[in-house]
């Protein structure tokens, strides 16, 4: 059971591609959703600091380095997450019989985000 | 492994001194009785926080792009107490992970210099300076 479990998760030989993904959504993750976490959602909001105006913030937003910038924000660390939310799922709750079906809900979660996003920022 | 499973197969019927194999039974919360698991765990799970705080930021981007009104609603939605308290908890998290990603690059990577391992804080010290820098530089360009 245990060499064919193995056999199984090991199954997409592309495993390396979504290391380099998980890894640089890592990298991207770690350096700037904590910032853009609490200025956008807590800190501006919540008038912690004073309020950029709407023109201010959509002058930003139709600059095309930072359309490409959030693109990056948004879709790597949604392959960290699908990556690192499979294998909690996993070893955490022990659900190694529902390989396939994490995989895709989790990678096809991260693929939705990432069009959503590439959608979001082309029509902005 | 091989021989293991042949055997299993070749011989599925009854034998009276078949060896019993040594696979101990992990319970599913396995990860909850010892701090290192769980903190463990606790890392995985930021990814799911790190996954709520990309679709609040699509929110937000989707928001400006259909006007004032739709950016003020969502300025709105966002002091509502149960997202505030969603908010500061994923900040915990996301900050968790930053911090554990941080620390852990030295391991992953060893630097190695004149034959010697550098000192893990000065392979990590980079990341945090960068944390810093960064994050400054987000903040000056959004709120000037």
């Amino acid at each position: 059971m245990n060499a064919s479990a193995h056999q199984e998760i090991s199954k997409p030989s592309n495993e390396a591609f979504f290391w380099v993904l998980f890894s640089a959504g890592g990298v991207v993750a770690a350096l700037l959703i904590p910032i853009h976490l609490f200025l956008f959602l807590l800190a501006i909001p919540l008038g912690w600091v004073p309020s950029p105006s709407y023109e201010h913030l959509i002058a930003l937003l139709h600059m095309p380095l930072v359309r490409i910038y959030l693109f990056v924000l948004c879709s790597l660390p949604l392959f960290h997450w699908a990556h690192r939310f499979r294998f909690t799922l996993y070893d955490g709750l022990k659900v190694k019989h529902l390989t396939g079906l994490i995989f895709v809900l989790c990678y096809g979660g991260a693929l939705v985000g990432t069009l959503a996003a590439a959608y979001l920022l082309w029509k902005v | 492994m091989a021989t293991q499973s042949d055997t299993a197969k070749s011989a599925p019927q009854y034998t009276l001194y078949h060896p019993r194999w040594y696979r101990p039974r992990v319970s599913v919360y396995w990860w909850l009785g010892e701090w290192h698991y769980l903190k463990f765990i606790l890392r995985e799970l930021s990814s799911v926080f790190v996954a709520i705080c990309v679709v609040e930021t699509l929110l937000l981007i989707r928001a400006l792009s259909n006007g004032p009104e739709a950016y003020a609603l969502f300025v709105h939605c966002m002091r509502n107490p149960l997202i505030v308290l969603l908010n500061v908890i994923s900040l915990f998290f996301v900050v968790f992970h930053s911090i554990t990603w941080f620390n852990l690059a030295p391991s992953a990577m060893p630097v190695r210099m004149g034959g010697k391992r550098v000192p893990d804080i000065l392979v990590a010290a980079p990341s945090y300076g960068a944390w810093v820098v960064i994050s400054a530089f987000v903040t000056w360009v959004v709120l000037q």
